[in-house]
Parts: C-alpha cells; structure tokens; sequence
C-alpha cells in the first residue's frame, strides 16, 4: 500500500477545498439557509406538523442529504474530471499506486468535504430549528455512507465525461430532481398511492428515509431497506470503478 | 565467420555514403541493423535498463500507433527517439510509463513487468511529457513535493530543494504555476519528474517551443543527469538535438523502429563526402590505375564519384586529380556533397 501516494492526493484535494473555501463551504451553506428561509420559515408556518414533528425540523435531515448527495458528486467528479481535462493525470497514471488508492485519494477527499458540509449545515440548521438527534451513530452512519457512496458516483461521472457538459449534466437533470423527489421537503406517505408506488423506485427516498428515522425515529421505509439499498448502491458504484481501471476506460486508451 | 564473410561482401555498402542516395530505403534498413564490431560488445557491456519486445498499440479508434517495436535501452545512456509527427513516439513512452495501455507485447523496465510489476517498474521513471501540463494555482514548491508523495518516496526538503536550485527554480518556489513563463513551466514540470529520485527520465520533445539559450540550458542539465547515472530517454523533431546529445539515436516511423545505431557510428558515416565529377568525355571504365581510389562509374559513363573521409588526414582529393589528369580524363565541373542525419532520417521516413 503507497500510503504516502494516498495521503498526496488526499491532500492535494482539500487543499483545493480550503483554497476555493467560498465556493466549497460557504455558497452550499447559503443557499440550505435560503431553502431554510423559504420552506422553513415562510411556507413552513402554514404547515404545522408532518408526521407529529414541525415542519421546518421535518426538512432538516432532507436538506442535508440534498447538500451531501449534490456535494459528494460535484467534488468528486470535478476532482477526477480537472485532471483528465488540464491534461495532469499523466502524473497519477504513471505513479506506482494502485487504482485502489487512488480511488482511495480522490474519494475520500471528496467525502470528507461533503461531511464537513453536512455537519456545518446541520450546525446552521440548529440555528433555525430545536434538533434532536435520536440515533447520532445511525445518523453518523447514514451521513458517512451516502457522502462515500456519491461521491464514488461522481468519480464514475468525472471519468466518463468529455466535456464540462456532461460533467454538469447528471447531477443536474439526475441526482437533482431526484432528490427533489425523494422526500427531502415532504412524507412520502402525504402523496397519493399511485405517486407513492412510483416514488419508491426512487433510490433518494431510502437515503432521505433512513436518515430522517435517526433524527425522529420516523421513516417512510423501513431502516433496513434503507441501509440495504444504500449499500447496494454503494457495491454497485464499486463494481463500474473496478471495470473502469480494469478496461482503462477513458483513461488509458 | 559467417558474420566476417556477410561484413566483408557490405562492406562497400556499410560504409558508403551513397547508400543515402540511391537505395531504397526498405532495402538498406538491413545495413543499419547488421551488428557491426561494436554493437555486440558494448550490449554485453550494459545491460539493458528497459526492454521493449513486441510491443503493438491499436487504440479503440481502430488507429495503430504502434507495430512490433523491438528495443532495448542500455543503463546509463542517452537514447533519442526520432521521428516525424504522428510516428508513435509519444505512444511508446506513454505504455512504458503506464499512461496507456499495450495491447500486444512485453515491456520490462529495470527487470520488472511493466504490468504485473507496475509499482517495482514506475518508481524507477520519472516522466517529462510534451505538452505543458501543470497545475495553475499550486506553488512550485508544493506541485513538487506532491509528485514526491505520489511515488510514495518519504519527504526530503533538502533534495527537492537541491533540484530546484538545479534547475534555477528555488527563487520560484513560493510561485503559484500560473504566473510562472513558459521556460519556467517546463523546468517545473522536470523537477517534478525528478523529485522522486528516478533512474530513467523520459524527456517527451524537452525542447519544443524553446528559445535557443533555454534549450542548451536545458542540454547541459540533461548531461549533468547522465553524470549523476539516470539513463534518458528523449524524443526529438530536432536532429540537431539528436546529434549534440544521444549516445544512440533510433528512428521511428508509422509505429516501427526502422533504425537504431550508436550516434558515433552514424556520424562515422556522415563523416563521409562524395565527389562528383561531370566528364568532357564518356569512357567505358574506369582506368586499372584509379582502382585504389574505388571510383565509381555512372551508367552512362559521364560521371565519376569518389567517396572520402572529411576526418581523415589526407582525403586524397589531390593525388586523385593528379592521377586522373595522367590518365587523361578531363571533367568540366565538379560538386562535392555530405550526407546529413537529416538526409538519412528524410529518405528513412519517406514512404517506399
């Protein structure tokens, strides 16, 4: 293991992080506040409570996860994609490290970002709304599992696209709309059967789920499915990334 | 004794320059690679550092870029690898490096597989590409460092200072990429191959957009590594660059290696000029008294050339003109001409 090789990578990743801090940090906290403000304060008076818990707690876990999934694609895609595009990953191709390790590098600065983003915004959420956290260690869980899994997702995306495009087009006509839909601002069960059938195809709906149960114990699915799709996601996500460095998918051909 | 007989009946032909001239250039490809005395002995001398056998590259564009390349680089050498646009070069480098993958053939670099030993096999490389692909807002030092930690070498600020201050960058340290000129950029990009202490360096066209002065500074630092026992490998559009620094000069073009030779063979051989001679009158032989001048008589019978050594002391020009003047053939004009590496590596890459 070129633990060494790792920990440059890793490195080099945050180091982007802390060098572009008002565009990693700053604007995802922003804008969750501004979804605070408008669904939160604003709309949310007139609702009082989904599911026995005030509206404006109620988003909190889906405003989070919609950062953290949004978050972990963006970095890790743009970590993967800016080399390949600058023409810089010669240096990554020709090192002795492992594809292992360098998904290693890429993936975990890019999740250790959008944990940090999820913490600062559950600390900025604290400031809106009273939060009580039922099962921190299952919320630690969800959290770590969904920013590993997205971001292994946007090192798969980073890597497939050729252009900037492309790079911008699944998590904005995907994963958005996605997550929209998965139950970040409303129950699952407030919708009518037909929509809520549909929606369970949703892969969102069982992260946001499974999530929101460690904070109120309430759940749209059950916590088991939750942690099973993720982690199906997860392998899955694994399975391309192993083919991708085996084939040298867009990489060495 | 095979071998002694097979030199003997070439030896016009190894050593003469018209081969340049008038062969064709899929004929005389032989000549170029028939171990001459030294090749075999200097072989047994060095052994190879990185070992190329049967190494082709087709790639998803159905594009081969490389067909059967056979070579071998010896420790501690100079090697340029010459050849026209699009000719493979960069490709080669590029699966010797781990930057594409091969699709048929063996590479071994320091004895190990350039596959299933990839980690014992890239530590020994450090990669010079073409194009200028560094990061912008990294300082110079930290892009540095960082290749260090990339293979996997344990810090060591003295040595990444020493090669920055080799290469007139410690100044520079401090500098984020972007502001640095183009000049600077390339050195960067050396010290970062450098930085993990490699024993093979590959320069890919170190030199390319380079001003005159850059370019010998460049050279003197590329000797200065070869003093310090790295083996480089470096491709060239310029000959010239070929000629100041190779030890052996190879050539390559669409995908094969049509020539490999020790520089001081090949410019051995372009030591060599030729003398033509135009006659007043045509004649049927040439004279049983010229025989020790090896004269060689045009078809028509209208033109004698004469092949001499510019290096050796006499050239014999004098005594030649003597001679023929008493056996009364008279010429109207004269030319004398050299063949050039450029010559050479011109009629190797034009297509037969």
């Amino acid at each position: 293991m070129n633990f060494r090789a790792i920990r440059a990578i890793y490195r080099f990743e945050m180091a982007r992080t802390w060098r572009t801090l008002l565009q990693s940090i700053v604007s995802p906290v922003v804008s969750t506040s501004l979804y605070f403000v408008v669904f939160g304060a604003a709309i949310g008076s007139r609702i009082t409570q989904v599911e026995g818990v005030s509206y404006g707690t109620f988003i909190v876990p889906g405003l989070v996860m919609l950062s953290v999934l949004t978050q972990s694609i963006a970095n890790a895609s743009f970590g993967i994609y800016f080399p390949k595009f600058v023409g810089t990953i010669y240096e990554i191709l020709s090192a002795p490290i492992s594809y292992f390790e360098i998904v290693l590098g890429y993936v975990g600065a890019a999740a250790t970002k959008s944990i940090i983003l999820g913490l600062i915004i559950l600390a900025t959420a604290g400031l809106f709304v009273p939060l009580h956290i039922h099962h921190p260690l299952w919320m630690l869980t969800f959290l770590v599992l969904t920013a590993v899994t997205f971001s292994l997702f946007g090192f798969i995306i980073g890597i497939w696209a050729d252009g900037f495009e492309k790079l911008q087009m699944i998590p904005m006509l995907v994963v958005t709309p996605l997550t929209f839909l998965g139950g970040s601002f409303y129950s699952v069960n407030m919708l009518p059967s037909g929509w809520r059938t549909i929606t369970l195809l949703n892969p969102v709906v069982y992260l946001i789920s499974g999530f929101r149960w460690s904070f109120y114990e309430i759940a749209d699915v059950s916590v088991g499915l939750s942690v099973g799709m993720t982690v199906s996601f997860l392998v899955g996500c694994m399975i391309i990334v192993w083919w991708i460095f085996k084939t040298g998918y867009r990489l060495k051909n | 004794m095979f071998q002694a007989i097979a030199q003997s009946a070439l030896r016009p032909y190894l050593s003469g320059p018209l081969l340049f001239f008038r062969a064709d250039p899929s004929k005389f490809r032989l000549d170029f690679i028939l171990p001459g005395p030294a090749t075999p002995i200097i072989k047994l001398a060095m052994s190879p550092v990185i070992s190329v056998a049967n190494l082709s590259k087709t790639y998803n564009s159905g594009f081969t870029a490389l067909k059967g390349i056979n070579l071998e680089i010896s420790r501690g050498e100079i090697f340029a690898l010459l050849g026209p646009n699009g000719a493979g070069k960069t490709t080669l480098i590029s699966i010797i490096c781990g930057i594409a993958n091969p699709s048929q053939g063996k590479v071994s670099v320091g004895g190990h597989d350039i596959v299933e030993s990839y980690r014992a096999a890239r530590s020994l490389i450090g990669l010079v590409p073409q194009e200028l692909h560094t990061d912008a807002f990294e300082t110079v030092w930290a892009t540095v460092s960082f290749s260090r930690g990339l293979f996997g070498k344990p810090k060591n600020p003295a040595y990444i200072e020493k090669v920055l201050k080799d290469l007139s960058l410690w100044d520079k340290k401090d500098s984020k990429i972007v502001t640095l000129s183009g000049g600077m950029k390339r050195r960067v990009m050396i010290a970062k191959a450098l930085s993990h202490e490699p024993q093979i360096l590959f320069l890919d066209e170190p030199t390319a957009g380079v001003d005159v002065e850059l370019r010998k500074g460049m050279w003197e630092v590329v000797r200065g590594l070869q003093t310090s026992g790295v083996t480089i490998i470096l491709t060239t559009h310029y000959i010239e660059e070929a000629e100041e620094m190779a030890d052996r000069i190879g050539v390559i073009n669409k995908g094969e290696i049509i020539l490999v030779e020790e520089k001081a063979r090949l410019m051995q051989k372009l030591g060599k000029k030729q003398l033509k001679l135009h006659l007043q009158g045509r004649i049927d032989a040439v004279p049983p008294k010229l025989a020790a001048y090896n004269l060689e008589l045009s078809g028509d019978g209208n033109e004698l050339t004469y092949n001499y050594d510019t290096k050796g002391e006499l050239t014999g020009i004098t005594s030649l003109l003597g001679d023929l003047r008493n056996a009364g053939i008279r010429f109207y004009d004269l030319d004398t001409n050299q063949s050039s590496l450029e010559d050479i590596f011109v009629s190797l890459v034009r297509a037969p």
